[in-house]
């Protein structure tokens, strides 16, 4: 079972991220549960949502304390919330971010981790290239699939044109392509 | 089909195939995705001839349908916490009149304080008001339910409540197998009212009963739903054959073969329950589960067929009566009368608060060693917390109001001023 946790603040489609990751690991033919985490509701406050996916049935439904991947989707959180909290030591992290892993005071959490499986990416200019609109969601899942191969991209892509039908789905699913390719090849490199 | 959906989607999706012909919905969350939705498909045209009103409250919201179910119209709302207790005086209004309205609860705690997250104590105290009250495991079980409640409600004649723990449930996103209208055709036909508030064949509905009739007629209420106690397995089997689901009936055991110690639960948290079985049975202990669906009509006899034989009970509630403790661990203690099987009250889940695995896992360990649990035992409570208050309290007369010192010992508020 795989275990990922999204942190983000409202209104940046981090619940919606956790749901696309949900359905691309059902259209693969696994098990797969999002939930979010719900507080004060607001745009800019922090949100978590949670994805566990798995070839067997999932039936446990407390929250995720010891996720195997994390994903940042507003690194102005970093050193607000415990984003990192509980991450297994083998564990894997997207960060959205035009800065590097020293410009965000992590490098030392980034050398624990196993070669290649953290990426630090500009998912929100991603999408501002071809959403016009600062949406870092998508990208960052096409870079979970890339970066873990736990999901496909045909099945991100088909989970994109169900959630959002018409031109804005065509428009994420180039999001979602720019971003696989960029983490492939700085995972490959 | 199965489809990756939303708990809400999937329930509002399933009650429109159902065909309500009103559905009046006051909004609150968790609850919202639901009647957001089936205000959706009404718009859409998908729901036959329903109307769907946007009434001033809960209250007005199950005052519209008690009218429109009594002029013979099938009838569906949802609700939750405030808005259960809001209508309050309805819900007794409606079972006592035999109305065949259903609703469904998406739980969630009862304030003050102030909390929007999942508990039990909300269908709680509406649980003697004679609505039926069924609980889902998971969202394919809160699907096939409503299903269920509306063919034994009209059946009985009696309203069912069909609770789903709130963000649990509704807000998560599972494969969900949904069924087609033809299904729901299949298994439901046209409401056919046992009382009709028609001029062409007058009747009253509502008459005020005195002292002479009153017991009579309450107990009449109670006898329908000891007659739910056999409806309800019917249904199931029923459903079962046509969708090859065993969805519904009283209650589901999980490795309670041989079993000493059984977990009982009632809710999401008994997919938490099944892992922790597992594990448990793992180490080499001999624990099962029982999960309750039924709560209303209660499976008292059902309940002591499936714990009989275990040495102890242990009842995980999202519910405290305060100034008693446990109401479920009660009423499974009642169904063990003479048996030798001993019942322990763990309280959880309060105002959201997770129930992780562990905590299960350690919990019947606690319950197998020499001391065993308190009476009633509070699942991951922070005595710390609790003490500090206590001391505070102790310290002076105006120690100022509970919650929001707690929250200050939390760190969730800051230090105050002055």
């Amino acid at each position: 079972m795989l275990q990922i946790r999204i942190h983000g603040r409202g209104g940046q489609g981090v619940v919606t991220a956790a749901e696309l990751l949900s359905m691309a690991a059902f259209l693969d033919g696994k098990f797969a549960l999002a939930f979010p985490s719900f507080g004060s509701e607001r745009t800019g406050a922090p949100v978590a949502a949670f994805c566990r996916i798995s070839e067997r049935e999932l039936r446990a439904r407390e929250p995720i304390l010891n996720p195997d991947v994390i994903i940042v989707q507003d690194s102005t959180l970093l050193h607000q919330v415990d984003v990192f909290g509980g991450l297994q030591p083998d564990g894997a992290m997207l960060i959205n971010s035009t800065r590097t892993a020293q410009e965000l005071g992590i490098e030392e959490l980034c050398s624990k981790l196993p070669e290649h499986h953290w990426c630090i990416f500009p998912a929100t200019d991603m999408a501002n290239t071809h959403l016009h609109r600062p949406l870092p969601n998508v990208a960052l899942v096409a870079g979970f699939a890339a970066l873990t191969q736990e999901v496909s991209l045909g099945s991100i892509e088909e989970a994109i044109q169900q959630k959002f039908p018409g031109s804005v789905g065509e428009l994420n699913i180039q999001v979602a392509r720019e971003a696989y390719d960029y983490v492939k090849g700085h995972v490959l490199a | 089909m199965k489809q990756q959906i939303e708990g809400s989607q999937a329930v509002a999706k399933t009650v429109a195939l159902c065909h309500p012909e009103v559905a009046a919905c006051y909004p609150i969350s968790p609850q919202t995705h639901i009647v957001e939705t089936l205000s959706r498909l009404v718009k859409a045209g998908e729901v036959g001839s329903c109307q769907f009103l946007n009434v001033e409250s809960e209250f007005g919201a199950l005052s519209v349908l008690i009218g429109a179910s009594a002029a013979g119209a099938r009838t569906y709302t949802a609700t939750t916490s405030q808005g259960l207790l809001f209508m309050a005086e309805a819900v007794y209004n409606a079972a006592g009149l035999g109305l065949p309205i259903v609703m469904t609860i998406a739980n969630r705690a009862v304030g003050a304080p102030i909390n929007i997250w999942n508990d039990h104590s909300d269908s709680m105290a509406m649980r003697d008001a004679g609505w039926m009250q069924l609980f889902a495991e998971d969202n394919q079980g809160a699907v096939d339910l409503h299903v269920q409640a509306f063919r034994l409600a009209e059946e009985l004649s009696c309203p069912v409540m069909v609770c789903m723990d709130g963000y649990i449930l509704t807000h998560a996103v599972e494969a969900v197998d949904l069924l087609t209208q033809e299904n729901v055709d299949a298994f439901l036909p046209p409401y056919d009212p046992v009382q009709l508030l028609d001029p062409s064949d007058p009747v009253s509905i509502g008459s005020m009963v005195g002292p002479d009739a009153f017991m009579e007629v309450r107990y009449l209420a109670h006898h329908k739903h000891l007659q739910a106690l056999e409806a309800i397995p019917r249904i199931q089997k029923e459903f079962h054959q046509q969708f090859g689901r065993a969805s519904g009936g009283l209650l589901e055991s999980y490795k309670t073969e041989g079993a000493e110690t059984i977990v009982v639960a009632l809710g999401s948290v008994n997919g938490t329950i099944k892992d922790a079985v597992d594990d448990l049975r793992a180490e080499g202990l001999a624990v099962g589960a029982v999960k309750i669906v039924s709560y209303r009509p209660f499976p008292k006899y059902q309940l002591r067929q499936a714990l009989g034989h275990a040495k102890r009970v242990i009842v995980v509630e999202k519910d405290l009566s305060v100034g008693k403790g446990g109401i479920l661990s009660s009423e499974v203690k009642m169904a063990m009368r003479h048996l030798p099987v001993m019942v322990e009250t763990v309280i959880a889940g309060l105002g959201g608060r997770a129930i992780p695995k562990a905590s299960i896992v350690r919990v019947v360990h606690e319950a197998l060693s020499e001391e065993g649990l308190e009476e009633p035992h509070f699942l991951d409570l922070n005595w710390d917390v609790i003490n500090a208050e206590l001391v505070r309290q102790q310290a002076k007369r105006r120690s100022g109001p509970t919650a929001e010192n707690i929250l200050r010992e939390v760190g969730t508020l800051g230090v105050k001023a002055g």
